[in-house]
């Protein structure tokens, strides 16, 4: 079972993600995009962006940094062979852009108990380098009870 | 291919987009390395079946992923998405051979003239049912 006591943690920044050109490229034909402002930065500036933008759910790869923290906290007690990704959001004040250096912060926002599971919110606010908003992710993990069905 | 979004001209209710898409092995190795999920449940039959699961999955992340796609190609340059949530609540299994065959359909479900905003709701079908709950996209257009 997940400590309840995390809830509110926050953990330390995490270090600086430099946001790739071709990581951007390479993430958006994973999700089948073919949206030009993924890969032609002439596009994306078209548009009003500096370089190419990312597709919406590309700050997973920066998230991904703050979850590794939580699975690492040994007082949390979340065991990653039980944990199933329950739901997923992201709210951006701005898209990602190609050259974007961010930084993720974690807070554990909620721990839930439900049928001998544990709902674990994590929430992942992401500011790029003069410390602007950029984009907060929102993940519920679900860890499956070791007696729940 | 659908005409480019025009914010005036959207009605609640509207079919944007629909797109087929097939979800194989290599789409599936292709995500792991681009978003750095390396959970083997997505690559390893024997592991996942070890853990209970009928077999390969593709990760929830890139369900949610390609059906974005769908309606940032529809969106293309009139807008930028502000917001996307979704639930995973059907995992789809991956077969080796013949993958696996999702439909993504983008609905206009609400409009905010004021803030110009879209809300996009995106239901993603595999085998005959709803993978992703509360899939929504919140477009804001110039």
């Amino acid at each position: 079972m997940v400590n309840p006591d995390i809830q509110g943690r926050v953990y330390p920044e995490t270090a600086p993600y430099l946001v790739g050109r071709e990581k951007v490229r390479e993430f958006a034909r994973a999700v089948q995009s073919e949206s030009p402002l993924h890969f032609d930065p002439a596009a994306a500036r078209a548009a009003g962006f500096s370089d190419v933008i990312a597709p919406p759910t590309f700050a997973v790869t920066v998230q991904e940094s703050t979850l590794a923290q939580l699975l690492a906290d040994d007082e949390a007690g979340v065991d990653f062979s039980r944990v199933v990704h329950g739901d997923q959001r992201f709210s951006y004040s701005r898209p990602i852009v190609a050259g974007d250096e961010l930084t993720a912060t974690l807070t554990i926002t909620a721990v839930k108990q439900l049928r001998g599971h544990s709902m674990v919110t994590a929430s992942s606010e992401i500011v790029d380098e003069s410390g602007a908003h950029v984009v907060t992710a929102i993940s519920t993990l679900v860890v499956r009870g070791e007696d729940a069905a | 291919m659908s005409q480019a979004a025009v914010f005036d001209q959207l009605v609640v209710g509207e079919v944007v987009a629909e797109r087929e898409l097939l979800l194989t092995r290599d789409s599936l190795v292709r995500y792991a390395g681009a978003s750095g999920d390396f959970n083997p449940i997505h690559y390893r039959d024997d592991f996942a079946q070890s853990v209970g699961l009928p077999g390969v999955l593709a990760h929830g992340m890139l369900t949610m992923g390609v059906a974005g796609s769908v309606a940032t190609e529809w969106l293309g340059a009139a807008g930028w998405v502000q917001d996307f949530q979704s639930r995973f609540t059907r995992p789809v299994p991956v077969d080796a051979q013949a993958g696996a065959a999702i439909t993504v359909t983008a609905t206009v479900g609400a409009l905010d003239s004021e803030a110009r905003t879209a809300r996009i709701d995106l239901k993603v079908v595999f085998d005959g049912s709803t993978v992703l709950g509360k899939a929504q996209l919140v477009a804001a257009f110039a």
